[in-house]
């Protein structure tokens, strides 16, 4: 059973973990910037949101790749970046709708989560287990929800 | 069966690649029209600066790919069709019988109607054979004209200038890159070449080349001359559909497709560059870009090989790095009649987004200087995802649409 | 590595930015955020310089585990002497703004001299530029931040001060992150006397260090020990610094009634668990979550938003936000000490303190100094202009909150903080200060232990020199009695000390309720070059600690300043388990100076300063 992330934003707090981890994994220094994993926030609600790729079915990523650049790890799922072929046409940055994908000016490639081979950096490092990586069923959109509200419901006004 | 496609583009390949996936057993030929394996055009200006080789334009990398699939490459320039008698004639004369054919030849550069582009020094820079030409005229103290700052224009004109020379930019309409940026992404645009040392004249025609001393070419810029070691011209492409006069094929600005990807004749479709087909943001639409000519591939295959599947419309969405400024439009970034509109420009920093609207939806976007999440414009604006309370957000701050995807898509 | 080996020098009079090479010597010894920008600063300023003259320097600094993975690396500190004290100041803050600063590139910025005009500075990386700031003169710290963010990018991060740094507030605060401070000692008012309204940062550089294996081992082992703790693993993840307000209460240490009461009747309806309780108005409760600083897995953060009804905020929406509430030390300063116990004004006036850029605990401590003043008919409405500034009075409070944010009537004299005010009108011995700088919210007549911390604090009272409620009130890293002094001079020295160390990394204080020196020491040695032994890291902080005195000494300061306000040396607490106590400072002070190798007066001995290499 191949594997996802999920993330529960009612239990992010902000704390930029995941970015530092990923960035130190795949960039060699402490760089939320360059972080694979973005937190995104929402200061009306008082939520955080560690949002990175889902690894999806569609591949938009891969399919819009001219140059044969993104491959799918037959392990884990995850559609990986070749730094070697990616010319940095940036064509897959506009056509993956969820925008886990992006360009890094200075390197001239793009970056994409790679689930770090199947023990992923950031779920190691969050401390409240606002990520996991779970089987993939559970990250299905009912599930996510689901949980979700859970989640929510539990923490009501009691901060996790 | 036996499925001919004619042009190894991305949505011939996609194509191709399909029907090897569903209908098995069948005869796939893709027939390409130049000497080497298929390869993608938007790798183009990274073989002009050096930094992919010729190879590394190539669609597919893995060895044997297309014999593994059972796709027969060949090599072919298309001549003619008769759907009558269900034959592709190739220039060189051979006839092929196909079952269904698809037809994926994409487009060619226009030569605008200019006296001396023929000559010798002028190119332009749309195949691998055009680079090659190239290359040996561009370098330090090599003198250039760039002719079109369009879309291909404005992309190459990167790596023209990372080779030294000097660069001038000519182009006709009034600002860089007029279809796929509004006044004001264009003007900033043109600011961020001028300031990169590129001469940019829009608003300006070239009105004849001419043979100078020494091999080089006195370019007439209406009254100004310049002399220049190489002129390129990338003033737009039109369809490689000539040889379908007489086929009885329909054709406008693109072979007419229906929502299947079909023309007008039952056994041929059309996909890519070369196809005017639907249009996410209405009506039909030549829309030639890559993820659409994947798109088409895949779904024409589908459809020629009788998996009935209806394709949703392509959304027209570019993504465009000149010089180092990053720009992307997606649909309809000029709006619509009714709609609305949001706008946040930063002249100084040369950042720039403009999202348009519809009702509860976005329509259109429009961004300069960002890199991160972009993607996300078309999720927005493809999926389609209803706004709710966010339209009047992204009204007010238009840089949230992130921010807006997430909350409409997710539980937060 | 760790370090970045860069300082940006911006000189405000010349208008220049220049970066010049860290002074590795120096990091060697002081390791980096309190410590080295106190080094340069003491190296490079007059100790008798008004801190309000161009000859001032502040200096914004990182640690070299700011902007890491280690646990709380956030942390970031302003360093100059103190507006209000006149001493050496050194606030920290947490946020985001310092980790920013620096993934651009820079350990430390110091500002020199003093702009013709207002000005703020940008870095982007390694380009820093200063621009014109005239049109957001006048503008709070929300607008500031709001505008600079808009015009240099929301993925920045920014510093800045509010309109009270501006019109000389003597507490200003330098804000970061919106609700994030370097709130003590007037930080912000030196900044404002530069005519600097703010620094906006972008960095993408990144952070490296030395042994990334052995700091993700080390950092990694003491994340497991903070979430295994039950201060920072449950404690402050809930309740926040408020945790305390019930236990300190009861513990007959909650300073009420500018420090007449060691007790408030009001306590339970101000602290932790009365931020979690639904309101009676609308039935939400304050507290809308927690939320963490820069790679905190603490998250103490209070995040709140106000009944919308209530009469500070009615009919005004830029109070309607979620934004930072109530910490401990604001909750008693604003609340306890003045005896109002209406958790919504109290978090109104904690709005007022972000957005305007003041320091709760003197704010709060002057205001309840000026209730006293008022109330003894020192002051009356001829001197307030007509405002009511009695005890208890949640409208009264607000009232001279947002009027002295705003710098306008009485709220100017609110301004200048107790000492000055008590003085100005006659009575010197109702200011609750120490070095000019006003205690915060532990009783010395309950807990003895914080009397010496208050007296002996380099930068003016403070409970973050050496929190030794620690010890005497939970017990870490071993419980102590709060009512006796034996062993309090120890205690002191040790804290102080391991808390420079701490400061000068880069990372929280807070940490140090569940980790030693023995679990942080490895850190740094992973992140620095060198070796940075358990010992070596104390050695540090005590070289820091005595660093600050030599300056304090050499800005006119003696051992006649350490000391307490009269009130709690004697006065008895009058309720509660510590009845009938007053502090015994001078049970505990001689004790001191000897076990810190300084002579009776209070001056470090040379043999110490040269044990220390000083």
């Amino acid at each position: 059973m191949q594997k996802s992330l999920l993330m529960i934003p009612s239990k992010c707090t902000g704390c930029s973990q995941c970015e530092l981890a990923c960035s130190y994994a795949k960039e060699e220094a402490f760089n939320a910037a360059k972080s694979r994993i973005k937190i995104f926030d929402f200061p009306e609600k008082s939520r955080h949101v560690p949002y990175t790729c889902t690894q999806c079915a569609e591949a938009w990523c891969m399919k819009a790749c001219p140059v044969d650049a993104i491959s799918e790890d037959k392990k884990t799922g995850a559609k990986i970046v070749s730094a070697e072929l990616c010319v940095g046409c940036k064509v897959c940055t506009i056509a993956c709708p969820f925008g886990t994908i992006n360009y890094q000016q200075d390197t001239g490639k793009v970056v994409k989560c790679d689930l770090c081979g199947g023990d992923p950096e950031c779920v190691k490092i969050c401390p409240t287990e606002a990520i996991l990586y779970v089987n993939a069923d559970a990250t299905g959109d009912a599930r996510m929800r689901e949980w979700a509200a859970k989640s929510d419901e539990a923490s009501d006004v009691t901060p996790n | 069966m036996t499925y001919v496609i004619v042009g190894a583009g991305p949505a011939g390949v996609a194509a191709a690649e399909t029907l090897a996936k569903t209908a098995k057993g069948s005869e796939i030929i893709l027939v390409g029209g130049e000497p080497e394996p298929p390869y993608s055009r938007m790798a183009i200006p990274y073989v002009l600066t050096g930094s992919v080789g010729e190879d590394g334009t190539y669609l597919r990398k893995t060895e044997n790919w297309y014999e593994d699939r059972n796709i027969r490459y060949i090599h072919g320039r298309a001549e003619s069709l008769s759907t009558g008698d269900s034959a592709l004639r190739l220039a060189r004369g051979e006839e092929m019988k196909f079952e269904k054919l698809l037809i994926s030849t994409g487009a060619r550069p226009i030569k605008p109607p200019v006296p001396g582009l023929d000559l010798e020094g002028v190119h332009h820079c749309w195949t691998l054979e055009d680079v090659r030409n190239i290359k040996g005229l561009t370098g330090e103290g090599k003198d250039v004209i760039l002719i079109g700052a369009g879309f291909i224009g404005s992309i190459i004109l990167e790596a023209l200038l990372e080779s030294g020379s000097n660069l001038t930019v000519v182009e006709a309409e009034d600002r860089m890159v007029p279809r796929m940026m509004n006044q004001v992404a264009g003007n900033m645009i043109k600011a961020w070449c001028e300031k990169k040392g590129v001469t940019v004249l829009t608003s300006t025609r070239v009105a004849g080349v001419a043979q100078a001393d020494g091999g080089r070419l006195e370019v007439d810029l209406g009254g100004n001359k310049k002399t220049v070691d190489l002129v390129v011209v990338a003033a737009g492409v039109k369809p490689n559909a000539d040889f379908l006069e007489g086929s009885g094929i329909e054709v406008e600005d693109g072979i007419l497709v229906d929502n299947h990807l079909k023309t007008s004749a039952d056994n041929v479709y059309a996909a890519g560059d070369c196809a005017k087909g639907p249009d996410y943001s209405g009506g039909w639409s030549v829309h030639a870009i890559q993820p659409t000519a994947v798109e088409h591939g895949r779904i024409a295959a589908l459809n020629m090989a009788g998996q009935v599947t209806p394709y949703k419309g392509s959304l027209q969405m570019n993504v465009l790095d000149t010089a180092g400024l990053i720009s992307t439009s997606v649909g309809l970034f000029d709006g619509v009649e009714g709609g609305e509109e949001a706008e946040d420009l930063n002249e100084q920093r040369f950042k720039y987004i403009r999202l348009t609207f519809k009702g509860d939806y976005m329509i259109g976007a429009l961004t300069l200087g960002r890199t991160d999440q972009v993607g996300v414009l078309r999720g927005l604006i493809h999926t389609p995802v209803s706004l709710g309370p966010w339209k009047q957000k992204l009204m007010a701050d238009p840089a949230k649409f992130v921010e807006a995807y997430i909350d409409r898509t997710q539980v937060i | 590595m760790g370090w970045t080996q860069k300082i940006l020098r911006v000189n405000l009079t010349k208008g220049t930015c220049e970066s010049e090479p860290l002074n590795m010597q120096w990091a060697n010894d002081y390791l980096g955020s309190r410590g080295l920008a106190t080094k340069y600063f003491v190296e490079e300023t007059d100790p008798k310089v008004d801190p309000l003259s161009p000859d001032n320097k502040m200096i914004f600094a990182t640690g070299p585990l700011t902007g890491t993975a280690s646990p709380t690396s956030g942390r970031w500190t302003v360093v100059c002497k103190g507006a209000l004290t006149g001493a050496i100041a050194c606030s920290n803050s947490g946020g985001f703004f310092g980790a920013e600063m620096k993934n651009a590139g820079w350990d430390m910025i110091i500002f020199e001299g003093k702009s013709a005009k207002p000005v703020y500075l940008t870095i982007e990386n390694d380009q820093a530029e200063l621009h014109d700031a005239g049109d957001l003169w006048g503008k709070s710290v929300w607008e500031c931040e709001s505008e600079l963010l808009k015009r240099h990018g929301e993925e920045g991060r920014v510093a800045s001060i509010g309109q009270a740094g501006e019109s000389g507030c003597l507490y200003a605060a330098v804000v970061n992150d919106m609700d994030r401070a370097a709130g003590r000692s007037g930080v912000g008012t030196v900044m404002g006397s530069k005519n600097l309204k703010a620094v906006f940062s972008r960095g993408t550089v990144g952070v490296k260090v030395k042994d990334p294996m052995g700091f993700m081992k080390a950092t990694g082992a003491a994340k497991k020990i903070l979430a295994e703790n039950a201060v920072t693993g449950e404690g402050l993840p809930t309740y926040g610094t408020q945790v305390l307000m019930n236990v300190i209460n009861e513990l007959g240490a909650l300073p009420s009634h500018n420090a007449a009461d060691v007790q408030f009747d009001g306590a339970a309806q101000i602290g932790g668990e009365a931020m979690h309780a639904k309101r009676e108005t609308d039935g939400k409760a304050n507290l809308v979550s927690n939320a963490a600083c820069f790679g905190c897995p603490i998250s103490c953060q209070r995040r709140s938003q106000m009944d919308p009804n209530h009469f500070t905020v009615k009919d005004r929406e830029k109070y309607h936000i979620v934004s930072g509430g109530l910490e401990y030390e604001a909750a008693w300063a604003l609340g306890a000490a003045t005896g109002v116990s209406d958790l919504e004004t109290l978090t109104f006036c904690n709005f007022i303190c972000n957005e305007y850029g003041m320091d709760p605990i003197t704010l709060g401590s002057t205001v309840a100094a000026a209730m006293e003043l008022y109330k003894v008919g020192a002051i009356t409405d001829k001197e307030t202009g007509g405002v009511s500034l009695t005890f208890d009075s949640p409208q009264d409070l607000a009232t001279i909150c947002e009027m002295t944010g705003k710098g306008e009537g009485f709220g100017k004299e609110i301004a200048m903080g107790s000492k000055r005010l008590c003085e100005k009108y006659g009575r010197p011995e109702l200011s609750m200060t120490v070095k000019g700088q006003e205690f915060p919210a532990y009783d010395p007549r309950g807990i003895q232990g914080m009397g010496l911390t208050y007296a002996t604090s380099n930068r003016g009272a403070c409970h973050l020199r050496s929190y030794t409620v620690a010890s005497e009130v939970l017990g870490i890293p071993e419980k102590t009695d709060p009512h006796v002094t034996e062993g309090k001079a120890g205690l002191v020295k040790a804290f102080q000390d391991a808390t420079a160390l701490v400061d000068a990394s880069g990372t929280c204080i807070f940490t140090t309720f569940a980790l030693s020196m023995e679990d942080i020491a490895p850190q740094i040695n992973a992140a620095c070059e060198g070796d940075w032994s358990t010992e070596r890291c104390m050695e540090v902080g005590e070289r820091i600690w005595n660093m600050e005195r030599v300056y304090n000494n050499a800005a006119g300061f003696t051992g006649a300043d350490d000391t307490l306000p009269q009130r709690l040396l004697k006065d008895a607490a009058k309720t509660g388990p510590a009845e009938g106590l007053v502090n015994k400072l001078d049970e505990m002070l001689p004790e001191y100076y000897s076990l810190r190798g300084w002579s009776a007066d209070g001056v470090p001995t040379s043999e110490t300063l040269g044990r220390l290499g000083l």
